[in-house]
């Protein structure tokens, strides 16, 4: 239940950009292979956000796909999870080039 | 426990409990916001759908950046401290600690090592590493699953890091946390056992992906098992082609002398 920690995480970097101002809404980028389930982050963004400029704010989570590049033949393609073979040449040196990402995108504040 | 680690579930134990967004006072609606888009909302406030000088702030910040800008700090101080660091991770009862009683042991003469425990509570393996002579110290996490970059530059204050050759950091037993917080080591190594099933590389990739090694642990029972230890290599190097991997035990002894060298070559190196 790591999401408790990302979840606050969050808010921190929220509430230091917002620098006093209500905040309304944010906005998350989470990969698919970054390890985090967007509905453990939303089970723990309530709790996290009371009595902070972000209580009540609306929480938006933008899953970004996961892409790989094959180090053998170059391929790019769709990634389902770190084992997936190049569909191309069936080699297993992947580079993820997407997918990782667990970022605060933007948020709205008054 | 400090707050500024980013963790502090202590601090987070509110005395409420969740609800569903559809709560029965919550609402869809739509607005428009002075700059004229309209977008939807779903909350139970009213106090920004009226608020026409709403607006969106770029923040494309790393939700990780704060764990990993301490982790940082720490693998600077380690490097200049000449301190070789490994970050021991594998699910509950794997044998990171006899592994950790067993090289210690057998290297406390020729290297200076300190160790730091991660559990949720007790401090019962800080109590098995001081047997060895080395020192430890343990770190409770409470209701944490991992241990994190704050919580390490902690409990390193408790060591003489000009006295040290290799720092030994055995995580909660947790196959998946621990893979997302960079804690400043040179390493992740990954302890596997022949009693868990072979396809852990594929059920919790992240981990082994993570991981620069491998330890399989308990190859003295295999003769006992069904466990397919080229399958579960195969299935390592799937996720993690580089992935380097030593079979040993730490009961027996078998395959320590080759997880030794490494770390003693690892060391001469620095």
């Amino acid at each position: 239940m790591h999401e408790l920690s990302i979840t606050q995480g969050v808010v921190d970097i929220c509430q230091d950009t917002a620098a006093g101002r209500r905040v309304v809404s944010v906005t998350l980028l989470i990969g698919e292979l970054s390890g985090v389930v967007p509905e453990a982050v939303e089970f723990c963004f309530e709790a996290c956000t009371k009595d902070t400029p972000l209580e009540g704010a609306r929480l938006i989570i933008e899953q970004v796909p996961a892409r790989g590049r094959c180090k053998d033949c170059s391929a790019e393609f769709p990634l389902r999870a770190y084992y997936s073979s190049c569909p191309g040449c069936g080699g297993h040196h992947v580079t993820v080039i997407s997918g990782e990402e667990l970022r605060v995108k933007e948020m709205e504040v008054e | 426990m400090c707050t500024t680690c980013g963790c502090g579930p202590e601090e987070l134990n509110h005395d409420h409990h969740h609800h569903d967004h559809d709560h029965h006072h919550s609402h869809e609606h739509e607005h428009e916001h002075g700059n004229g888009h309209v977008h939807s909302h779903s909350h139970d406030h009213s106090h920004a759908a009226e608020n026409a000088t709403a607006r969106t702030v770029t923040v494309e910040t790393d939700i990780l950046a704060k764990n990993n800008r301490l982790a940082r700090e720490n693998r600077n101080l380690f490097f200049r401290k000449g301190i070789f660091v490994l970050n021991l991770v594998s699910s509950p009862g794997s044998g990171k600690t006899a592994i950790l009683e067993r090289t210690l042991l057998d290297l406390r003469e020729r290297l200076r090592f300190a160790v730091i425990e991660g559990d949720q509570q007790t401090d019962n393996d800080a109590v098995r590493i001081a047997a060895t002579g080395v020192p430890v110290k343990q770190v409770n996490t409470g209701a944490g699953c991992h241990l994190d970059a704050h919580m390490v530059s902690h409990a390193v204050e408790n060591f003489d890091l000009d006295a040290l050759d290799v720092l030994l950091i055995e995580n909660v037993g947790n196959l998946v946390c621990p893979a997302s917080f960079d804690l400043g080591e040179n390493h992740k190594v990954v302890v596997l056992s022949v009693t868990e099933g072979e396809d852990k590389p594929l059920k919790y990739p992240a981990m082994f992906h993570n991981a620069d090694v491998m330890l399989l642990n308990k190859v003295d029972l295999l003769p006992h098992l069904d466990f397919d230890a080229d399958k579960c290599r195969e299935m390592a190097r799937r996720v993690n082609p580089d992935i380097l991997i030593f079979d040993l035990s730490a009961k027996s002894g078998e395959g320590m002398d080759a997880w030794y060298r490494w770390i003693a070559s690892r060391t001469r190196e620095r």
